[in-house]
């Protein structure tokens, strides 16, 4: 299984978001993939309207479901929304779907920042395996993974993204 | 690490009770927590769910409002539910032992004691005799440690100084009866602080001094040379009845720090105050108040700082 060119995938994603851009769309990140994804998409789509879209990235550690069987994660980063949460669209970004439980938690943290007057969701790579009801509003690519892998997506010394498989036999 | 009874097997902090031991991973990581929770702390909804349906238990067996109040406002902020006891008030006036008192707290499903006693080892006594689902926190035991301050100092040196490697600190006044100085000695020696200095008349300096790898001055005109972060402690009024000093007037034109003695400092150099301050007698009010104070920056970076160290230590 080779899996797709991050570049591809967000100009994939970039075409799917143009036409809903718009004042009132705000982005945020999850950390650390997420940003990422975040940053590119956010250079292709400032290009097309002439103008910068607000950004904001989301830790999610302290609301993460599985707290009480693996504790606080070692790496907290800090969260960081510099608008105004009320009546904002938000444009969530991540860069691997899978059990849905990150962009439960990620949903929680923007609400205790305010109430959005929407949430959209765009992911580079959709694999299944949801565990709750959440559907992406956009996707770059849809990928069959046996379960028990793990893909994420890794940015090199010069900015480049890649994606790495761990394989577990 | 077997032998460092904050620490479970592999490494991880179980308990918080000094920061003698502690390696600088652990303080690092309990540093950079605490900045993710300075930023949950300015948003409208200051409270996050870690530590939903935990109960938090803060054992006070001396006063210290402050300290107890911002363990308080932490636990909160994480959802945790919270049981304030003030014992002298109660049960042991009434001749119950310690571990007694913890024991019957336990029973109520306590999840964490935070423990502040007059008698040094008291937070470790309890720690060894807690069931192992239960984290205890040091709030202050008698002269020895008072862990989550020295970290909230070092979360605040840290924030206005960007870092420890190229800093000069002074500490300044009572070190002898101080519970948080020996803390920031050994939290700054840690994190790779390359020169750490004492300021103190001989009889308020431990006999022990010379092993605690700082330079000891007694003049605050050459103790403050060039330093980057000032520290003062607190003169604790009882030592004042003792033999150890003539006078607080005759300390505070000694070590207290006035604008013009602070001017041996660098022009940037920050000054720290654990509270209660006593102006006038260790510090002067035109310093307290003035621009080179990051005092109330201590306040509250304290919570976050507790917030930090509670959510590590639940989640082990």
């Amino acid at each position: 299984m080779q899996p797709p060119s991050p570049e591809q995938l967000i100009a994939r994603l970039a075409d799917q978001i143009a036409p809903t851009l718009g004042p009132d769309l705000a982005l945020v990140g999850i950390h650390t993939g997420g940003v990422w994804v975040m940053d590119a998409l956010a250079e292709r789509l400032g290009r097309e309207i002439g103008n910068d879209l607000p950004r904001g990235v989301l830790d999610i550690s302290f609301y993460r479901d599985d707290f009480s069987r693996i504790g606080l994660h070692p790496q907290v980063k800090p969260s960081d929304i510099p608008f105004d949460m009320e009546g904002r669209r938000v444009l969530l970004i991540d860069d691997v779907l899978h059990t849905g439980r990150t962009i439960r938690a990620a949903m929680n943290v923007l609400f205790d920042y305010g109430r959005p007057a929407a949430i959209h969701l765009a992911v580079l790579l959709d694999r299944g395996g949801r565990e709750l009801p959440i559907c992406p509003d956009f996707v770059g690519a849809h990928l069959e993974l046996a379960e028990q892998d793990n893909i994420s997506l890794t940015r090199a010394d010069d900015g480049a993204l890649g994606f790495k498989v761990n394989q577990r036999a | 690490m077997k032998n460092n009874p904050q620490l479970t097997e592999d490494g991880r902090l179980k308990h918080l009770l000094s920061l003698d031991g502690l390696p600088a991973r652990i303080l690092t990581q309990i540093l950079d927590t605490a900045a993710s929770f300075v930023a949950v702390g300015e948003r409208e909804v200051k409270s996050v769910p870690l530590l939903r349906g935990k109960a938090v238990f803060n054992i006070f067996f001396e006063n210290s409002t402050r300290t107890r109040t911002t363990f308080e406002i932490a636990a909160k902020r994480l959802s945790a539910d919270v049981v304030n006891l003030n014992i002298n008030a109660s049960s042991q006036s009434k001749g119950e032992t310690l571990l007694d008192t913890v024991a019957n707290l336990s029973a109520m499903h306590a999840d964490m004691f935070v423990v502040r006693h007059a008698a040094a080892g008291a937070a470790h006594l309890i720690a060894r005799h807690v069931a192992p689902h239960i984290s205890v926190v040091n709030a202050g035991d008698g002269r020895c440690a008072h862990p989550t301050q020295g970290l909230l100092d070092m979360f605040t040196i840290r924030h206005f100084k960007g870092g420890f490697h190229n800093l000069r600190v002074a500490i300044v006044g009572d070190v002898l009866h101080s519970r948080v100085a020996r803390s920031q000695i050994h939290a700054l020696t840690t994190l790779g602080c390359p020169e750490v200095r004492v300021i103190a008349p001989k009889t308020l300096l431990p006999r022990d001094v010379g092993n605690l790898g700082v330079h000891v001055h007694h003049r605050m005109e050459q103790g403050l040379k060039d330093v980057d972060v000032v520290m003062m402690l607190r003169l604790q009024n009882e030592r004042m009845q003792g033999a150890r000093l003539p006078s607080a007037g005759e300390f505070y034109k000694h070590w207290g720090l006035t604008t013009e003695k602070l001017r041996h400092a660098r022009p940037d150099a920050i000054v720290m105050h654990p509270g209660p301050m006593n102006r006038g007698v260790e510090i002067d009010s035109e310093v307290a108040d003035g621009p080179q104070s990051v005092i109330l920056s201590q306040v509250t970076f304290g919570i976050a700082v507790r917030m930090a160290v509670m959510s590590i230590l639940a989640g082990n």
